[in-house]
């Protein structure tokens, strides 16, 4: 099942592992988590600290799991019931990590070949030549690492790790820290590089702009499990639990209580935080009375300066601004309607309407921009 | 003059030995993960604060001829320990030992664990590793544990005297032979001797501080000191 030279492979990494693991200092951490990644690229999404390194880790052999089984297409890995566990240097699992950990003494060039020891040195100079056009750093292959700047050394950790003809490609978050266009333009050079081979990558990020920069397939972790699995908008748009809301950007999570079912409707009434202000909600499992949490985006909130009427949107609440903060192009304006919204604003809304703290609002919010999540 | 040469000749073979015996010990203390590591280090360590005339009385008592090292010797050499070069370089490499393996495993230590990570998934066995990552990103360290057993080694007295005694051209190093004309009020020539071992010392750490320079602005990494560690 080896890709022979840039053969079709249409191996899928499958992975379940058990993890108990003691920190000092900390909570007992535990990961559980199953999970398959077909070829191309799956991100791993999730807080920092829901286990996604150390998850890499296992898959690439530098951390033993408690038991488990991973495999890429029919070759095991590791099996805790068989008794086998695969040394890294054999597993052909490329891992880059989120330092990118290029070796600091040794050219560009020099990293990249690092990899290709036991082959002739022709094959393997041709190689490095192919990947370094490839990722576009062939003018850099003389420098080291701390002379090269941020995006090139990217390029060349991906190059370093994939020139070893790899079944599988780990990537903990390699684009940290660089703008969307330089991510975007790496981005496409690894996807034309795996166009041809067709490996799985597993992307791990904790930045939801990643997920819709990036998204075909979304596996969703958190606290050691995986929590939902899908498309970026199945994933993120609405989250099923409340970190993972948080991490996808939902500024208003409000907890309440559950006032009224309609079924027939497909929605239900929420009661916010013992407040007077009620809003409708898609219908989820809960009876009267149950406990809720509703996660809002606050762009999704429309603000208007005299009550609405005949509108579509289910959910017209009364409430004062309280405070508004300019945040880069947006401003950020919180409302009081007994329990506190988070809204978006432009500065040209601002400006038109006349905003000012203290000022009297309507906020209207579509029954489907509510979501409802776990804790 | 014997004296000095004789001292250079020491401190050239302990270091030798403290090198090539040294890399494998400090890469162990630093990579192992055994629960009973700390008492090897502590081994390791005790020449540092144990008093030279103990470790030199302990080292003599066990070169001695019921000795388990003199027997040994005796057995396979046909002369005793105690009191030859052999038995001197011996006790020096014990005495020097935690200045040529502590550098080491400070530099191992420091050399960033993603680096051999990395290292292992691209293929390379542990050997490997540290050919090709971990000791050139510890060649600070490295200079430093050859150059400390160096010096530490020319200006030792007190374990020389309890294990190699006072012979010429044999076991009389340039402390000693300081020590005796000091003794015997001959002071011009205890200064010629100490100046020469002065100006040894200020050389080499010379060197020490030289090399830190450049090598640490080449790779970014600073030298291992024993008075700046930790």
């Amino acid at each position: 099942m080896d890709t022979v030279g840039g053969e079709l492979n249409v191996d899928m990494l499958t992975a379940s592992v058990q993890l108990q693991r003691t920190r000092a200092g900390s909570t007992p951490f535990l990961l559980d988590v199953s999970l398959q990644v077909p070829p191309g690229i799956t991100i791993l999404f999730g807080p920092s600290g829901a286990g996604k390194s150390t998850l890499l880790d296992c898959i690439a052999g530098l951390v033993r799991p408690d038991a488990g089984r991973i495999a890429a297409g029919q070759e095991v890995l590791f099996d805790s019931q068989a008794g086998v566990n695969r040394s890294p240097q054999t597993r052909r699992i490329a891992y880059v990590f989120q330092t990118l950990a290029l070796f600091p003494h040794l050219s560009a060039e020099e990293n990249v070949a690092y990899g290709l020891d036991g082959l002739p040195h022709e094959q393997s100079a041709a190689r490095v030549e192919e990947i370094l056009k490839a990722f576009r750093v062939e003018k850099l292959r003389a420098r080291k690492p701390p002379e090269i700047s941020g995006g090139e050394r990217q390029r060349i950790a991906l190059a370093r790790s994939l020139v070893t003809q790899p079944r599988v490609l780990l990537l903990d978050e390699p684009l940290t820290g660089l703008d969307a266009e330089l991510k975007a333009a790496i981005v496409d050079d690894l996807r034309a590089w795996n166009a041809a081979r067709r490996i799985p990558i597993l992307y791990v990020t904790h930045t939801r702009e990643e997920v819709d920069a990036l998204g075909e397939r979304v596996i969703a972790m958190d606290h050691g499990r995986v929590i939902s699995t899908g498309t970026p908008v199945e994933v993120l748009e609405a989250p099923r639990h409340k970190r993972l809301a948080q991490a996808a950007g939902f500024e208003n999570l409000l907890g309440g209580s559950v006032v009224d079912l309609r079924e027939a409707d497909g929605v239900m009434r929420v009661r916010l935080n013992e407040s007077r202000c009620e809003i409708e909600v898609p219908l989820g499992y809960a009876v009267v009375g149950d406990r809720v949490r509703v996660a809002i985006r606050a762009g999704d909130i429309l603000l208007a300066t005299s009550q609405p009427h005949d509108l579509s949107a289910r959910n017209v609440i009364e409430g004062k601004i309280v405070a508004m903060e300019p945040r880069g192009t947006l401003v950020r304006a919180r409302v009081d309607c007994g329990v506190d919204f988070i809204v978006h604003l432009t500065p040209g809304t601002v400006r038109t309407l006349e905003l000012a703290d203290g000022r009297h609002v309507w906020l209207v919010l579509k029954t489907h921009s509510c979501h409802l999540v776990e804790e | 003059m014997d004296a000095l040469l004789l001292s250079l000749r020491l401190a050239l073979c302990v270091s030798a030995i403290l090198l090539a015996g040294g890399l494998p010990l400090a890469y162990w203390l630093a990579y192992s993960n055994w629960r009973g590591k700390f008492l090897l280090e502590a081994v390791v360590a005790l020449p540092l604060v144990l008093p030279p005339t103990v470790l030199g009385f302990y080292v003599l008592v066990a070169m001695g001829p019921r000795g388990p090292l003199g027997k040994f010797w005796q057995s396979l050499f046909g002369h005793g320990l105690a009191f030859t070069f052999e038995g001197l370089v011996l006790a020096s490499v014990l005495y020097s030992l935690p200045f040529a393996v502590q550098p080491l495993i400070a530099s191992f230590e420091s050399v960033d664990r993603r680096l051999l990570d990395a290292s292992a998934v691209l293929g390379a066995s542990p050997l490997r590793t540290f050919w090709r990552v971990i000791l050139p990103l510890s060649i600070p360290g490295v200079v430093t544990a050859v150059v400390l057993s160096f010096a530490h080694t020319m200006g030792e007295f007190g374990v020389v005297l309890m294990v190699g005694g006072n012979l010429a051209g044999v076991t009389r190093t340039v402390s000693i032979d300081i020590y005796d004309h000091v003794q015997s009020l001959e002071y011009a020539e205890a200064n010629r001797m100490a100046i020469v071992l002065l100006a040894i010392s200020f050389a080499v750490l010379s060197v020490v501080y030289a090399v830190n320079r450049q090598v640490g602005r080449q790779i970014g990494r600073r030298l291992w000191t024993p008075w700046a560690a930790n």
